[in-house]
């Protein structure tokens, strides 16, 4: 049996909204590329019948409408919870404010991606680099919601749509709108590649548990780690 | 110009239309303006008494197809407001004079009426060259901008006017812009469409002429009563749409059955105009019913975002017929493969973390590991 010694402190990470948060995302984000990809090249398996007959493409439409305000009210509600949340889930995060974000997005490169050192990146939450990541595809998700409500507000007269009207004129009608909201589902989903991969790179070199923390809301981390936090933070994380 | 005293109703009567007709043709004009029923009996007051409204109509850089469509509208007195009603004191395709006189008409409109005129644009401006459209020795942007100063409100009409049209698709050689872009200060109306309907252009001029304000305005300036709903919205075709059945080629068994052109490429679902309502050449029909898909021709940019008859246009750069979806699906592989290649280099470069070997580098700076 092979086994290893260095001291690990189980941290929590993700509270419950978070987690919640993460997998209503990703469940929506699922639901609307697969029903926005069939709205963009609809199949034609149900040709030679009458219109009366069925409402298919109706309901792929319908179901990706439903999706998109569950997938938009849990988005504001994950913007909230960066203000209301523990430290890891801080807007200031997500924004490379201080110098020492930016070292460390440079470290992470230099590890995860180069892989030119060897040196462990310390952080407890998301690293540096990930988390402009997020902020980044934060951005494109509030993109993805005004495109799309902005398409929306066509066939809608309730007012939330209406917020969201002023993009169309923006990109020069609902085609530009159209075109752009297509675009950046491969933006999605060139994410979700990535990303997923990267969950699993960390877990599978760290083996500090990132998988399961999203799950359960613990990950392992060194001791040593914990405690300069600690000193850092002035705040005692035992319980 | 003894008629100028005789009223917009006497002088169709005079022309033997009769007042059963005239009736009609205020009650479709309210229709279409989406007014209530007292609508009409404002329409008719204001054609029966309302002086003319004096017209000043530019044709910049255009093809004249929205003349071609204004003149050619099948209702005869449509034909009567636009050489009668509205005072064409100067339009180049129409009017008699030339040379000097022409000059002198709308030099005369312009400071006789000045603050009441409106002025009319067919065509787009070009601002890379002014020289590119002259009239008269003068650029078609001194022109537009000094009868723009005392206009009531200018009235762009069509594609050309509005969002510049094919003048101004990549990569608009002459720097075409459309009115809104050249003039400021000034209401604009964009009649869009290439042309745009007869119908809604002589509901324009009803409107100016009855309540002698501008109509309500989209946020691209187009009249509201005429561009507040898709094509698709209003399409005969829907239904098929929402159910999912789609004309595959332009032979196929669905075009036969009239099935939705979605996937030739109709711009229906993206395109603001009034084709499935008031139809063309009085109401026959329109592209979608005799089974072409809607190009989009009452949007901005409508050219360059082609081909016609494909959903998604062409992503710009990478030739056409390259949709996002071949540069996704391209991007995406291209992931795919370098996420492969990142997980083989990482179980060479980290195996000693792998394997629980300590890395020499780090336990000098790390000694915890
Ligand atoms: C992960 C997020 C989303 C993805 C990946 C996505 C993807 C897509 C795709 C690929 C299309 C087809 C575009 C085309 O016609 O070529 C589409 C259409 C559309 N989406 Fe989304 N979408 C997302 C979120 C949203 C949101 C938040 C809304 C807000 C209501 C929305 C509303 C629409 C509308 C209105 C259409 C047009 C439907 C039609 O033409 O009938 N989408 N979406
Ligand atoms: C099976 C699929 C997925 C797994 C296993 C997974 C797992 C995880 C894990 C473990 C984290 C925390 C990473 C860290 O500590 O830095 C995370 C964060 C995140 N994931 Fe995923 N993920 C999946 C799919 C997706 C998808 C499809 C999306 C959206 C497109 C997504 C969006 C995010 C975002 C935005 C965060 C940041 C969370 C926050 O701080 O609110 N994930 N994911
Ligand atoms: S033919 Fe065009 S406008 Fe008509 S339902 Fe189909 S997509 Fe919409
Ligand atoms: S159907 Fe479309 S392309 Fe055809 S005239 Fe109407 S708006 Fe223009």
């Amino acid at each position: 049996m092979r086994s290893r010694t260095i001291p690990m402190r189980e941290v929590y990470v993700w509270e419950l909204p978070v987690r919640m948060y993460h997998w209503v995302n990703m469940m929506c984000v699922i639901a609307l590329c697969i029903t926005g990809f069939i709205i963009g090249n609809p199949p034609a398996f149900m040709n030679g019948t009458e219109a009366y007959f069925n409402y298919w493409f109706g309901t792929v439409r319908f179901v990706h409408f439903i999706a998109a305000f569950l997938f938009f009210f849990n988005f504001i509600f994950r913007t909230y919870w960066g203000f209301a949340g523990n430290e890891f889930s801080r807007w200031t995060n997500f924004i490379p404010l201080k110098r020492s974000q930016w070292k460390e997005i440079v470290d992470v490169i230099k590890v995860d991606i180069l892989q030119v050192t060897h040196q462990k990146i310390d952080s407890i939450g998301h690293n540096a680099l990930a988390s402009l990541v997020y902020f980044i595809t934060f951005l494109i998700f509030l993109l993805q919601c005004l495109t799309g409500f902005g398409m929306y507000s066509a066939m809608s007269k309730s007012f939330l749509p209406k917020m969201f009207a002023w993009i169309v004129p923006v990109l020069g009608g609902d085609m530009g709108v159209r075109q752009l909201h297509h675009i950046l589902m491969w933006g999605f989903i060139i994410f979700a590649i990535v990303h997923v991969y990267l969950v699993f790179y960390h877990d599978y070199i760290e083996r500090r548990g990132v998988t399961s923390s999203m799950i359960g809301g613990w990950k392992f981390i060194e001791e040593d780690v914990v405690e300069r936090h600690e000193a850092e933070t002035g705040e005692n994380t035992k319980c | 110009m003894e008629h100028k005293q005789r009223s917009f109703y006497e002088e169709v009567r005079g022309e033997g239309t009769s007042r059963r007709d005239f009736l009609k043709f205020c009650t479709t004009m309210a229709a279409f303006l989406g007014l209530e029923s007292s609508g009409v009996g404002q329409i008719v007051k204001a054609l029966e008494t309302k002086p003319r409204l004096p017209v000043i109509w530019f044709h910049f850089q255009e093809c004249t197809c929205c003349s071609e469509s204004f003149i050619r509208a099948s209702h005869p007195i449509v034909a009567t407001i636009v050489l009668d009603k509205i005072s064409l004191d100067y339009q180049e395709t129409l009017m008699a004079a030339s040379g000097y006189q022409a000059e002198e008409a709308y030099k005369t409109v312009m400071a006789k009426h000045s603050g009441e005129y409106i002025v009319m644009v067919e065509g787009s401006i070009p601002t890379e060259n002014e020289a590119y459209c002259c009239i008269g020795g003068r650029s078609a942007l001194q022109i537009l901008q000094e009868a723009a100063k005392n206009a009531m409100a200018v009235v762009a009409w069509g594609n050309c006017a509005s969002a510049g049209c094919v003048q101004a698709a990549k990569p608009n050689p002459t720097g075409a812009k459309p009115v809104h872009k050249v003039i400021s200060g000034k209401p604009v109306i964009n009649v869009q469409g290439c042309p745009p309907i007869a119908d809604v252009m002589a509901g324009v001029v009803v409107h100016l002429l009855t309540f002698g304000r501008i109509p309500q305005l989209d946020e691209l300036n187009r009249p509201k009563a005429f561009y507040s709903r898709r094509v698709h919205d209003t399409c005969y075709r829907r239904a098929n749409f929402d159910a999912g059945l789609f004309v595959e080629s332009f032979d196929d068994e669905g075009a036969k059955k009239g099935y939705c052109l979605y996937k030739m490429g109709c711009k229906g679902p993206v395109t603001y105009n009034s084709c499935g309502i008031i139809k063309w050449n009085d109401g026959i029909s329109y592209p979608i019913q005799s089974g072409h898909p809607c190009i989009g021709c009452s949007e901005e940019g409508f050219w360059d975002n082609g081909p016609f008859y494909q959903h998604l246009p062409s992503v710009a750069g990478f030739g056409i017929e390259t949709t996002a979806d071949k540069v996704g699906l391209g991007l995406g592989i291209a992931t795919a493969v370098g996420v492969a290649g990142h997980a083989i280099v990482t179980n060479i470069r980290k195996h000693r973390e792998l394997s629980n070997v300590p890395d020499k580098s780090s336990e000098i700076e790390n000694p915890k590991v």
